[in-house]
């Protein structure tokens, strides 16, 4: 199961866990109702549509905090308490205030789960991931440009401190990660969101999504929120993580696309647009992509450029697919072969979308 | 030899840490000792976790004291010392003694609008009406909460994040709204 720990812009909210439902765009606790605007409600209700999607739940720690660290540290606390008994696949930390001390305490407790959780750092979070040393404990860093001049600057204590020189380096991407990589303050895996989106590892950069092309989605406060949540549930889902972020980037450019942004758009207006998106890149109901049952001869004869994926399956199954299976579906060559369904598929639409890996 | 002295020329002095426990604190340097007590003072009433200590020795300005407190705060702190008068003369991280505030901006022409971005805060208004459109970036809890007391006023109207906001991230955010005003004003 997927747990989100972060915070909500109010003194008076207190620490609440439970799974989160999101009813008519607001976003439910129990009885407890948040309204969903930028940071962690953003992300929790993105994650929302995203798990009914898959059929699955996900379960928050949320706290109100605006900013004094009172109720982040409260969080802290809980969650060190909480979580050796806890049993979360995967887990996203947010908007906490980034405390060293108090998040190097919580880091002793995650690097002794077993088995580790994938856990992922966004926000406040991830600034205090890599001021502490210990950002290769994590899995997924999802910093925009800015922030990942910070992680790149390894005297940087926050973003706002990063170095001039490095804040010009900001359109050479690759070598912002590459230096991020070489201080020991990055992640297994970083997202670098922005006009163009990079996955990249240690050994660099592993895709990108480019399309659609929605310049005002930078100006909207929360859809790097979004990103993250789409991205924590299909990992949680079980889609390997390079896979879950390239299709996850997909769909929030998708739902960005939809809602026709202008700077001035709200993220709801967003979010209501993911699970079209979901469906427009996962889902059976548009003949451009992959379904389960689109046949293999359709997908190779529209789209060229899926014949290398098929070639990759036959290798690694050490049988003749477009011989014998040309005029099956997807699944039941799936069944038949022995490749797994929901990767392949997911692999033939983010070729087919444009995602180069 | 006065005990400020002897603060000053011993344990204090060594280098600055590299990510350990202090990697999010920061120094903040006054004019005189009796500005430190007279801060001291003030910030521990208000609940802050500080220190009173020696001066690491990359600090060339400022008296025989400094006081390290948690960085990220920066922008509430600095604002409690200015209204009680006794500002301090220089704030800098503990782990970079050098390291200053980020002074580029980029700023962006959507026609109708403009955004500004300062390190990592985005600020976007529009330009007829001065509405504040919207606030992106930054990760520290009172971005949410800037954003939903800023987004729909104007930026004269606006409570201003240095009167409401707590953290370096709202600091940024400061720096792109006074970058705004000056290019609305232009």
């Amino acid at each position: 199961m997927l747990c989100v720990a972060g915070t909500v812009p109010s003194n008076d909210f207190p620490l609440l866990e439970g799974d989160v439902r999101l009813i008519d765009e607001k976003l439910y606790i129990g009885e407890k109702c948040i309204c969903v605007n930028r940071g962690t409600p953003a992300l929790l209700a993105a994650a929302a549509v995203t798990a009914d999607y898959f059929g699955r739940s996900c379960f928050t720690y949320l706290v109100g905090d605006t900013g004094t660290g009172k109720g982040s540290r409260n969080l802290y606390n809980h969650l060190s308490s909480v979580l050796p008994r806890t049993s979360f696949d995967t887990i996203t930390f947010h908007y906490l205030q980034p405390i060293v001390r108090w998040q190097k305490r919580l880091q002793k407790i995650l690097g002794d789960l077993s088995p580790k959780p994938t856990l992922i750092a966004d926000a406040g979070y991830m600034y205090a991931a890599k001021m502490s040393g210990e950002a290769s404990l994590y899995d997924l860093f999802t910093p925009d440009v800015g922030e990942l001049a910070f992680l790149a600057d390894e005297e940087a204590p926050h973003p706002f401190y990063t170095r001039g020189f490095i804040l010009h380096e900001a359109h050479h991407i690759p070598g912002l990660i590459t230096r991020a990589y070489k201080h020991g303050n990055a992640a297994r895996y970083l997202l670098v969101k922005g006009e163009t989106d990079y996955l990249a590892n240690e050994q660099g950069i592993l895709g990108t999504v480019s399309g659609p092309v929605e310049e005002a989605m930078e100006a909207i406060g929360g859809t790097g929120d979004t990103a993250t949540g789409i991205i924590s549930v299909l990992i949680d889902a079980g889609i390997p993580i390079e896979k879950a972020i390239l299709v996850a980037m997909r769909v929030n450019r998708i739902a960005g696309h939809y809602a026709r942004p202008t700077p001035a758009t709200q993220i709801i207006e967003i979010i209501r647009h993911i699970p079209q998106a979901l469906r427009d890149v996962l889902g059976s109901d548009n003949q451009w992509i992959a379904t389960p049952e689109t046949s293999i001869i359709d997908i190779i004869s529209n789209h060229r450029q899926t014949e290398k994926l098929f070639k990759r399956l036959e290798e690694e199954t050490g049988t003749c697919i477009c011989c014998e299976g040309l005029f099956m579906s997807v699944k039941d060559a799936a069944s038949h072969f022995g490749f797994p369904l929901w990767d392949t598929l997911i692999d033939i639409n983010t070729i087919i979308l444009g995602g180069e890996k | 030899m006065s005990v400020f002295n002897f603060l000053k020329r011993t344990g204090n002095k060594s280098k600055p840490h590299k990510p350990t426990d202090q990697a999010d604190r920061g120094i903040l340097v006054f004019e005189n000792t009796s500005e430190v007590i007279q801060a001291e003072t003030v910030l521990k009433q208000k609940g802050w976790d500080i220190r009173v200590m020696g001066p690491p020795p990359e600090i060339r300005q400022g008296c025989d004291l400094i006081i390290e407190f948690p960085l990220i705060e920066e922008l509430q702190i600095v604002n409690v010392l200015r209204k009680k008068g006794i500002p301090p003369l220089q704030v800098v991280p503990v782990t970079g003694h050098l390291l200053k505030p980020v002074d580029i901006f980029q700023i962006k022409d959507f026609d109708t609008y403009l955004m500004v971005r300062a390190a990592n805060m985005k600020l976007s208004v529009d330009k007829t009406t001065h509405m504040i459109v919207n606030i992106s970036g930054g990760g520290c809890p009172d971005v949410p909460y800037l954003a939903a007391s800023m987004v729909g006023q104007t930026i004269e109207s606006a409570p201003s994040p240095r009167e409401i906001g707590h953290t370096l991230c709202g600091y940024a955010l400061q720096l792109a709204y006074e970058e705004v005003q000056r290019q609305c004003s232009a």
